[in-house]
């Protein structure tokens, strides 16, 4: 039997999609001579369905660079676990890429993002999704450093200030997402947008510059390019954003909500 | 009662250049290791992403507790005016000092950045419990410095109460803060509880304790000075009652955890099968640590035998030290309960008990700490005077001796 | 008493001495961009004098404030000044050559910046970029394959 012709090194999302078109006429076919036939159709008739979804990344800083933040905006995450694959490291990948980390997995390595894959005890059903700084509106992290290095910024993205930090660790003890690392070695050549260097504790940075820019975090970037579509990235406090729209329509759980920290990240398909 | 008369140790023997060269040694073994593992960055260290705080924490932690305890002897005679204790204030103080020294130094060359101290210093997060802490250090050589000054110069002498009194409550203040370190760590199951804070008062009294009664047995032995039998008993007493508390405040703590379910996990890695956690706790800690020298305190059989003593000091203190290494360590190689009801597992060691193996550098660092704080004992024992003349029985508490 | 002023002595020899050492330490020029159109934000005197000042607003700002763009941020002043010699190669900030250590070296001011920022212009930075995409596209070609063999096999 022949091959589709189309599918092609970048197999366009289009394809894809009329593919599982395809197969869904074949389970549905009750009798053989059916199954056949569609399958024979396949190969010549490629049904082309275009479905155009919204961009639900739509709500991005507007702010001038020359003026300060402020808490008008709360930026933050919305990750649909369902749609996040097990194995899948895209977001992880351009997390790396963009802030000029080595990806190594060492345990004196740093990790901004990583995937965690959960097991539910009671039914065995597996999912999977990124795991980062959680943005905590009441961060542990802010509450216990001493120099105040660890801080959220007005429109809730926390951060460490690398040129006050003195390298305790406290807030990699208080954070209850293990979100934090610490630089073990000289780094050279960094960033520009990524500055890090021995001593410090770093963690995700919701792609601060990226963010000032009207742009999306790296990760939320490549989840959308790569169709995965499982993160959104918006303003919780525009109540029109598509993120709270999502999170008003389908809902949202907070990691340690029991911390009652009130996370800028949250996930949905966790059913716990 | 007659006068006390005060002597410094004459510091000239080749016994005492010996010591003191021997801690400066360790002192600068300790401060090139730390060196080693600014240069290198931590990479040379066990400690990583999941086991941030390490050994050097231990001790450091360790000699912060006993610090504050270790001033106990002077506040029972100015706070609660036992005269008996009354001659050892001043010893009591000045290792109280040394030993938060020792620590601080301890933990200052553990950080990632040393250098900048003087950010330490200049930006406060007045949230921080940790930044709270620098100031209670720094307020209590003040505080203990001005009760010295008291104690020593008899211009000021009558300020001694006061002086006394105000250290006292700052000690119990500062080991407050240092057990609220681990109390107010609201993510981590060993550690969320207020238990803390009245427990670390309670080890503080235990450890310097014990590390006292080593230092004042050693320099009454070595100057061949005299050191009475009434004094030790008492001491010794005041010990097993302060073991005994520490166990107690052990026992509340796990039966805590161990109505609350949520606990269990942390619990069972605790007390059964957390591999080098669960000996620790249970042969360090319950055994070295607690019922053992409790059980030597009380025996009839060692009354007034210093030897045994001295072991169950060294026991207490290697105790003390395998209870805050439970504390922190076994704390940390906990996984983070982060998905309640979940099997967790990531390329970041989610879900998984986290191993640490501490290196040399890491343990000289420590273990000079320790060493810093005798050698400001040695030194200052020397140059001005600390030590009673004699702790004989018929000095210290008359009535008894007739 | 006698002891601490022969302390003293020796130490004023000591300086005495080591003048002449430093007469012969020239006094660092900093390197000019090779394009002359560019101009600094402020005359060279009170750059030597200040530049701290404009750094260090700059990073508060940055870091708390998240303005961003200023000409006056530390890579602004690396991308002029840090260029590659006639060799094509870059003196790293340990090097006497480099812009900042020149004069930081001869004033004995130690300074921290280049642990976490990058000691010269991101251009003059090779990334091996393509990589992890390379990866991800050699691992679609599979996935999409397998797919398709699926199918087949149907």
């Amino acid at each position: 039997m022949k091959k589709p012709v189309t599918t092609s090194m970048n197999g366009s999302r289009r394809n894809f999609i009329s593919k599982a078109a395809a197969v869904g006429t074949l389970t549905v076919a009750p009798g053989v001579f059916l199954h056949k036939a569609a399958a024979a159709e396949l190969e010549v008739e490629i049904v082309e369905i275009d479905i155009v979804e919204p961009d639900l990344n739509t709500s991005r800083s507007t702010r001038p660079l020359d003026q300060d933040v402020s808490n008008k905006n709360r930026w933050g995450m919305l990750i649909d676990t369902n749609k996040c694959a097990t194995g899948c490291t895209d977001c992880v990948d351009a997390c790396n890429q963009e802030n000029g980390l080595e990806g190594k997995t060492g345990p004196q390595d740093t990790q901004y993002i990583r995937k965690v894959t959960l097991k539910s005890k009671s039914t065995g059903h597996e999912t999977s999704l990124p795991l980062m700084c959680q943005h905590c509106e009441t961060a542990p992290c802010a509450d216990v450093c001493p120099t105040g290095a660890s801080f959220v910024r007005a429109d809730g993205i926390a951060l460490v200030d690398k040129h006050i930090c003195i390298g305790c660790r406290y807030c990699m003890m208080a954070c209850p997402y293990k979100a934090r690392s610490f630089v073990h070695e000289d780094i050279k050549n960094q960033k520009l947008s990524a500055p890090r260097g021995k001593g410090t504790v770093e963690a995700c940075t919701m792609c601060v510059t990226r963010v000032d820019n009207g742009g999306l975090p790296a990760c939320v970037e490549a989840c959308t390019a790569e169709n995965h579509n499982a993160m959104i990235f918006g303003d919780l406090k525009d109540p029109d954003s598509p993120i709270s729209v999502e999170l008003r329509k389908r809902g949202g759980k907070q990691l340690r909500s029991d911390l009652a920290l009130n996370t800028g990240v949250r996930y949905q398909g966790l059913n716990e | 009662m007659s006068k006390i008369e005060y002597t410094s140790v004459e510091g000239k023997s080749p016994a005492y250049f010996a010591l003191l060269g021997s801690l400066g040694l360790m002192v600068l073994i300790g401060l090139l290791s730390a060196y080693y593992m600014e240069h290198h960055g931590h990479h040379v260290t066990g400690m990583t992403n999941q086991i941030v705080w390490g050994l050097p924490h231990v001790f450091a932690i360790f000699l912060i507790v006993a610090a504050s305890g270790a001033l106990n002897v002077a506040s029972i005679a100015s706070v609660f005016s036992k005269k008996i204790y009354e001659p050892m204030a001043r010893l009591s103080a000045l290792l109280a000092v040394a030993l938060l020294a020792g620590g601080l130094v301890v933990l200052l060359l553990d950080l990632g950045r040393p250098d900048r101290l003087i950010i330490a210093m200049t930006y406060y997060n007045f949230k921080s419990i940790f930044a709270w802490n620098i100031i209670l250090y720094t307020g209590f050589f003040a505080f203990v410095g001005v009760y010295l000054w008291t104690m020593m110069d008899h211009n000021v002498y009558k300020f001694k109460k006061y002086a006394g009194f105000s250290a006292f409550i700052w000690r119990l203040i500062l080991t407050t803060g240092t057990g609220s370190i681990f109390g107010f760590l609201v993510a981590r199951s060993a550690y969320d509880a207020a238990i803390m804070a009245p427990m670390f008062v309670i080890m503080s009294f235990a450890f310097g304790l014990a590390i006292f009664l080593l230092v004042l047995m050693a320099s009454y032995k070595w100057t061949g000075m005299e050191l009475g039998d009434a004094v030790l008993r008492r001491l010794r007493n005041l010990l097993g009652v302060f073991v005994a508390a520490v166990l107690y405040f052990t026992v509340v703590y796990h039966l805590t955890n161990l109505y609350a379910t949520q606990h269990h996990g942390f619990e069972r890695f605790m007390l059964l099968d957390g591999g080098i956690y669960t000996n620790v706790f249970w042969i360090g800690e319950v055994l070295i640590g607690g019922l053992i020298p409790l059980a030597m305190i009380y025996a009839p059989g060692l009354k007034d035998n210093r030897t045994s003593l001295g072991f169950i000091c060294l026991m207490i203190i290697l105790g003390g030290m395998a209870k805050v290494y439970t504390i922190l360590i076994a704390g940390q190689a906990y996984p983070m309960e982060l998905f309640p009801g979940y099997e967790v597992s990531s390329s970041f060691y989610d879900g998984m008990v986290n191993s640490y193996s501490p290196s040399l550098p890491e343990f000289l660092l420590g273990i000079s700490g320790m060493a810093m704080a005798i050698l400001i004992v040695v030194f200052a024992l020397k140059v001005l005077r600390f030590l009673p003349a004699s702790l004989a029985d018929a000095v210290v508490d008359p009535h008894a001796a007739k | 008493m006698t002891r601490f002023l022969r302390l003293i002595y020796v130490l004023f020899g000591l300086m005495l001495l080591s003048t002449p050492a430093m007469a012969e330490t020239p006094f660092p020029t900093v390197h000019e961009p090779s394009d002359e159109s560019l101009k600094c934000i402020q005359p060279e005197d009170e750059m030597r004098r200040n530049h701290m000042k404009y750094i260090l607003h700059e990073r508060d700002e940055t870091m708390h404030e998240g303005i961003r763009g200023e000409a006056e941020g530390l890579s602004s002043c690396i991308d002029c000044h840090v260029e590659p010699n006639e060799k094509g190669e870059i003196a790293g900030i340990e090097s006497k050559e480099h812009f900042c250590n020149a004069c930081h070296q001869y004033a004995a001011v130690q300074i921290d910046c280049f642990q976490c920022h990058a000691d010269r212009p991101q251009k003059y930075i090779k990334r091996n970029t393509h990589s992890s995409s390379l990866k991800q596209q050699l691992q679609q070609t599979l996935a999409a394959s397998e797919v398709s063999d699926k199918e087949a096999n149907q």
